[in-house]
């Protein structure tokens, strides 16, 4: 697997917002194609508002997004961090609902909607409401729901905050199996150390700064991600930098804060 | 049903058995003659007698209520999709469905009777009531989209179309069914206060005429007969639309979710 070329190139991007918030100012970054690109940095440090941008949900103010290819652009999932599924409609209703706004017939997005479920393990609760899932049935819908349409690029935010620890472990496991089958570029925004020393590539820890980066951590891709990973040294020496590069940014929002 | 369920619903019809047992004891004791205040056997067997007239009238009451119903969920569904596409319609336009809405009904009633024929004056107002709050609560609703459910249909480059046929009309739903459940009750109550208002001028022939009549009698028995039919009609709209709302919400919404789950 190379990670050389850059899929997506945020160039001094800058994002103000209505109210006269700003987001994230001169920001640089390149995911590359088929890495898992972790965004690692507190609250508020604008780590969502890049994804948003990168998803098209929300206009740069300053700066470009380039892609290497338009296509590619097109075929986007979003894991939100909330799932966001409607309430009213079966499972199996929210992931075929990215292939029904393409104009997909409900027989002919079957096989589609189906795979996504038996991906993310939901098989059997293809008619089952929201409501009779549980937290982590949840996500994983919604991660089905983002995988219908077999993107090549899959932006996460956030998507495992929300639930408990064992659970958080578990999809983060199925999340790497997945990652293995899909061969996706993932972004995926956290600000738990564990799960983007888990699940990463390479780590780019935020500022709260406007557009700094504190550090940048590229994790050898041919490490094996199992459970016993967690246990290693490399593991823990990647959590180790991660969480000193994360005090500091941190420590520069409380400063910021007390100016 | 549970035990406590059908406690739940014997305790109100126990009060209500109870409160008749009453009114029908002081009658008796006191001797109360029935044109001051006839006994509940006495209303119901005026009813039993008076049936040939009063349940055409009641026929008449309830069926211009369900046309006005129909008429205001219709043109309120209408209006608020419209209003919802953009910020300056609505302000051109809910002020005026304000002013017609906190005008009383009782004081339009009688200019509609001028310049309408006492049916359909009667279904106007009837509809009046009823369109305010099926028009407001179907505006919220509309309004009230989830963000992120939003932000989904955003990312997958959903038409307008779309959005309102998968997205906005679902979430919707309770809401426009709770101004649909008031809007029931009020559209009886505006087509009652209209047909008074013609009765008085000696037109109509529903439920409230029927009362102004006996009311010129002093046949107050008649009076609390075609009033409990009124009675009797409002529970049974409100009963009927709450059970719809119940039918389609009770999978998904909280308001109509079983909370002994």
């Amino acid at each position: 697997m190379t990670y050389d070329e850059p899929l997506i190139s945020l160039q001094q991007v800058g994002k103000t917002y209505d109210n006269g918030h700003v987001a994230i100012e001169g920001f640089d970054l390149n995911v590359r194609s088929g890495e898992t690109l972790t965004l690692l940095g507190p609250s508020g440090c604008g780590k969502s508002t890049v994804l948003r941008l990168i998803a098209g949900l929300a206009s740069p103010t300053s700066g470009r997004i380039v892609w290497s290819s338009p296509e590619r652009r097109k075929n986007l999932g979003v894991v939100f961090q909330e799932p966001t599924l409607m309430p009213w409609a079966s499972v199996f209703d929210n992931v075929y609902l990215p292939l029904r706004l393409a104009g997909a017939s409900r027989d002919s997005a079957g096989p589609q909607v189906r795979q996504a479920l038996r991906q993310v393990g939901l098989s059997d609760f293809a008619d089952a409401l929201p409501r009779e899932l549980s937290g982590g049935m949840k996500m994983r819908c919604a991660i089905a729901r983002a995988l219908a349409t077999v993107p090549n690029v899959i932006l996460m935010d956030e998507p495992f905050a929300a639930l408990d620890e064992v659970t958080r472990f578990r999809l983060n496991d199925e999340l790497l199996e997945l990652q293995l089958e899909l061969k996706a570029t993932i972004v995926f925004v956290t600000h738990s150390v564990f799960e983007s020393a888990y699940l990463s590539s390479r780590i780019v820890v935020m500022s709260r700064r406007k557009g700094e980066k504190i550090d940048e951590i590229a994790i050898d891709p041919g490490l094996q991600r199992t459970a016993d990973f967690r246990h290693t040294p490399t593991f823990a020496d990647i959590c180790r930098r991660a969480s000193l590069a994360l005090r500091e940014a941190t420590d520069q929002q409380i400063g910021y804060a007390e100016i | 049903m549970t035990a406590s369920k059908w406690r739940e619903a014997l305790i109100p019809l126990f009060v209500f058995l109870l409160t008749l047992a009453a009114w029908e004891a002081i009658v008796r004791i006191k001797s109360i003659p029935p044109y001051i205040l006839p006994a509940p056997s006495a209303i119901a067997a005026k009813l039993m007698e008076d049936r040939s007239v009063l349940l055409p009238s009641l026929a008449v009451t309830l069926g211009v209520t369900l046309e006005a119903l129909v008429a205001a969920t219709i043109g309120a569904v209408a209006l608020a999709l419209l209003l919802s596409q953009s910020k300056w319609l609505e302000r051109a336009l809910m002020p005026f469905a304000i002013v017609l809405q906190v005008t009383p009904i009782i004081a339009i009633a009688p200019l509609l009777l001028i310049y309408l024929t006492p049916q359909t004056a009667v279904l106007v107002c009837a509809f009046l009531v009823a369109f305010f709050p099926i028009l407001s609560n179907t505006a919220l609703g509309l309004a009230s989209v989830d963000h992120g459910l939003q932000d989904v249909f955003d990312l997958y480059h959903a038409t307008g179309w779309q959005k309102l046929i998968y997205l906005r009309l679902p979430s919707a739903l309770p809401q426009f069914l709770a101004g649909v459940r008031t809007g029931g009750g009020l559209a009886l109550i505006g087509a009652i206060v209209a047909e008074l208002a013609a009765g008085a001028s000696g037109q109509g022939s529903g439920l409230a005429f029927r009362i102004v009549e006996a009311g010129f009698r002093l046949d107050v028995p008649r009076m609390f007969a075609a009033l409990a039919l009124i009675s009797l009609s409002g529970i049974a709209i409100y009963g009927a639309l709450a059970w719809l709302s119940h039918l389609l919400l009770r999978n998904w919404h909280e308001s109509a979710r079983d909370r002994s789950i």
